[in-house]
């Protein structure tokens, strides 16, 4: 139930919050606890808010990773 | 721990490469001694059984599953609560609804008319409480602990009068000091979780190699992520210690936002853990400042230490003392579709993980 995945801030909005990019959908994700990110910028994300963040390479290759690991969209 | 090091930087690419894996797992057979390594984190327990880990390691490494399955260790009794709550919106993370309480799981209370709903995160469930009166049910470790906290606030400063969250959280530092002076169970090193220590960092662990001489890794979900980690338990054995195998997310300190968000609105306090019993300073309660939002002051709800079916052996099976192969129930009587205890049920529980992968 831990599971953090990958996702890309696409734009930052009111609030604390950012619309992010989890591989080819959008979600609003809160930016509450990563108080210095960036549009652009890759993090990962549990329940709605973004824990740390990561480099765009290893985003990409966790993301195709889990994709084959537990099926597509599956958190 | 030089070597170790330098893994760690190796390109992410190289993390399902087999003959890396492969690599580490020769050098891992040159090992003699046997030993017992707890995976604590239900992820892990997952990623192990679907690459087959378990069975690619030398005979002498042995490793045993831990309680770190938020479901799984939820006590039955939250569940007959949560059924009591008539005409009050129950927001719950899907993993929860199939747990069986002493009677029904939510699911079939579902069926039979009780307003129940699965939501993605916190939020949604402020959402659903400006429509209709809403409990949250707040299970989860520290990675999901700081959202909930973080909900609370909300909920505060846009006046919300009908949402409340049911606390159920669990610390991992604590559960697994309690595990470690349980005189039956025999560990020589954890690999520590991911995402867990993402929020708490790995100083949270220096407790563990001071205080009982054995050491730990946090690593990540990738198979060579886990066979490092394992090698790295191997290699401090004799010099225990705790080291960060995941540092391309995970730091010394954690989250600073995220653990001060925690504790402005919890205090640590006691929590019972389904088949460990209660385990002091291993919960966190509502601080008085936010109580109207606490569903246990609300409802008047007390948790109980009642187990549910009593020939579920999960309690040993969390504590790493038999495996769920062992338990006379397990892919007989109780399945994934028919789950008996809560080990089986989320999928992240060390008995489903098993019937998935290592049945
Ligand atoms: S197999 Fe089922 S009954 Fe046996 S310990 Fe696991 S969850 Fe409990």
């Amino acid at each position: 139930m831990c599971l953090a995945i990958p996702g890309k801030i696409v734009k930052k909005t009111e609030n604390s919050m950012g619309v992010v990019d989890l591989g080819g959908v959008t979600k609003e994700i809160s930016l509450i606890f990563l108080p210095e990110a960036k549009e652009g910028d890759w993090i990962i994300i549990h329940t709605g808010f973004a824990l740390e963040s990561i480099s765009e390479k290893d985003a990409l290759e966790t993301i195709s990773i889990l994709q084959e690991a537990y099926g597509k969209g599956k958190t | 721990m030089e070597k170790g090091r330098r893994d760690i930087t190796m390109n992410l690419q190289n993390y399902r490469q087999p003959e890396l894996i492969k690599q580490v797992l020769n050098d891992l057979n040159e090992f003699k001694r046997a030993v017992t390594f707890m995976e604590v984190c239900g992820s892990h327990t997952m990623a192990i059984g679907h690459w087959g880990l378990r069975k690619l390691l030398p005979e002498n490494i042995r490793l045993i599953s831990g309680p770190g399955c938020p479901v799984c260790v939820t006590p039955a009794s939250v569940i007959d609560e949560l059924i009591k709550l008539k005409d009050i919106t129950i927001a719950t993370f899907g993993d929860l609804i199939r747990v069986p309480g002493t009677e029904q799981t939510l699911e079939q209370a579902r069926a039979l008319g009780a307003n129940i709903k699965t939501v993605y995160s916190p939020l949604d469930a402020l959402d659903l409480s400006k429509k209709q009166e809403t409990v949250f049910v707040g299970i989860g470790f520290e990675t999901t602990i700081p959202g909930i906290a973080y909900t609370i606030l909300e909920a505060k400063k846009q006046n919300l009068t009908n949402f409340s969250v049911l606390p159920l959280f669990k610390l991992i530092p604590p559960a697994l000091d309690a595990l470690l002076t349980d005189e039956e169970v025999k560990i020589n090193g954890f690999i520590l979780p991911g995402h867990v220590s993402v929020v708490i960092g790995t100083d949270a662990y220096e407790f563990i190699p001071k205080k009982y001489g054995i050491g730990g890794v946090v690593t990540g979900f990738e198979p060579l992520d886990i066979v490092l980690g394992i090698k790295n338990l191997v290699e401090q054995i004799d010099n225990p210690g705790i080291v960060n195998e995941y540092s391309r997310i995970v730091t010394a300190e954690g989250n600073i936002a995220a653990k001060s968000i925690m504790s402005d609105v919890f205090e640590v306090g006691n929590a019972i853990w389904r088949g460990l019993g209660e385990i002091p300073g291993s919960g966190l309660d509502i601080r008085s400042e936010y109580a109207q939002f606490d569903a246990l002051k609300r409802y008047d709800i007390t948790i109980k230490n009642i187990e549910g079916n009593p020939a579920c052996l999960c309690s040993s099976v969390l504590k790493g003392k038999i495996m769920p192969l062992d338990c006379p129930l397990f892919a007989n009587i109780c399945t994934p579709a028919n789950p008996i205890g809560p080990c089986m049920v989320s999928s992240e529980g060390s008995c489903a993980a098993y019937y998935k992968y290592e049945k």
